[in-house]
């Protein structure tokens, strides 16, 4: 009887720890962790995940496959990011030379107050749409580290360029230039 | 009659020091031990990174204002989701973390009661098989001479 008890609690031992291991698996496995960049920079299009969330720049929600036909520039910031002030001018810029070609420039604010956000969108002049990712959710899938990170996307929401850092010199601007161009092909 | 005195009066100051503690507003201190910064994934008060710096100013400010620390724990959860608290909610997936641990300690009890059991079953000696009449008659005989 003692025997057959032992013999299941070892069983239980055994699956807890195969759960645990199938959980760490999954986890890294899920977690792209820098992949999209990788994969993108290789030539490849890797498919975009998709995400819904509030909108900062006014009130619902906006789903990024909605965007679906227009090329997107997902940018990833937090209004306490210094990189990211350098570049939001620029971002503006480039939404404001392109939108009519059917550019849309996305800004994801995470890790973030959402009045901060709001602050900082003010004091950068930002005019294009912006959503609320306050507990950094989308991150892991994009395989986000640090801020800013950009990910440009074709009109099928595939990933034609990633930024890791903000787009400051001169040779990021050209490439984000040749990547809106190939996006919007 | 002076103990029953002095004893009303240590009880009536227990009561004003409890209600003094219960009106009194959180220590940063205690809320940035309990909080997690969104980045770092360390308590505030181990980070010094801007979104950190950022959460501890808020965090003064809302002393300031009067908020409880319920308050200002249910106003960082609003922003930044549930990962922001460094001990997990006791209810809803947050009771898993504080139950898995209760549940791996009891099913580790129940392995080394039984492993005990076990064990000592093992090395109990085994029973003393009575001897042959014939043969305890003769060893009676062989130490009788041997010691005689």
């Amino acid at each position: 009887m003692a025997r057959r008890a032992l013999l299941v609690a070892q069983g239980a031992a055994v699956g807890l720890v195969a759960l645990l291991l199938g959980l760490l698996v999954w986890k890294l496995v899920s977690n792209q962790g820098g992949n999209l960049a990788r994969a993108a920079n290789r030539g490849e299009r890797p498919a975009a995940p998709n995400f819904t969330l509030d909108r900062l720049d006014r009130g619902g929600k906006l789903t990024l496959s909605d965007l679906r036909g227009k090329a997107v520039a997902v940018n990833f910031w937090a209004s306490w990011c210094d990189p990211c002030k350098q570049e939001s001018p620029y971002l503006e810029q480039a939404w404001s030379e392109n939108r009519a070609k059917g550019f849309v420039v996305l800004g994801v604010d995470a890790n973030d107050f959402r009045s901060d956000a709001r602050g900082f969108m003010r004091k950068y002049g930002i005019t294009y749409p912006v959503v609320y990712d306050g507990p950094g959710k989308t991150l892991g899938g994009y395989g986000v580290k640090g801020f800013p990170e950009t990910y440009v996307l074709d009109r099928e929401g595939r990933v034609v360029d990633a930024f890791v850092g903000a787009i400051a010199s001169d040779a990021d601007r050209v490439r984000l230039r040749r990547a809106v161009r190939q996006a919007l092909e | 009659m002076t103990k029953p005195v002095v004893a009303v009066l240590a009880g009536l100051c227990g009561l004003v020091l409890a209600g003094a503690a219960w009106g009194a507003p959180p220590r940063a201190a205690d809320l940035e031990a309990e909080l997690v910064c969104p980045v770092c994934k360390t308590t505030l008060d181990q980070s010094d990174s801007p979104v950190a710096n950022r959460m501890k100013a808020y965090i003064r400010t809302r002393i300031a204002a009067g908020d409880s620390a319920q308050q200002i724990k249910d106003a960082l959860v609003a922003q930044f989701g549930p990962g922001v608290l460094a001990r997990p909610p006791k209810g809803g997936f947050g009771l898993l973390a504080w139950l898995l641990p209760l549940v791996a300690v009891g099913v580790g009890a129940v392995l080394v009661g039984l492993l005990v059991t076990r064990w000592s079953m093992r090395r109990a000696p085994p029973a003393a098989e009575p001897l042959d009449p014939a043969l305890e008659r003769r060893v009676d005989e062989e130490l009788a001479r041997f010691e005689g």
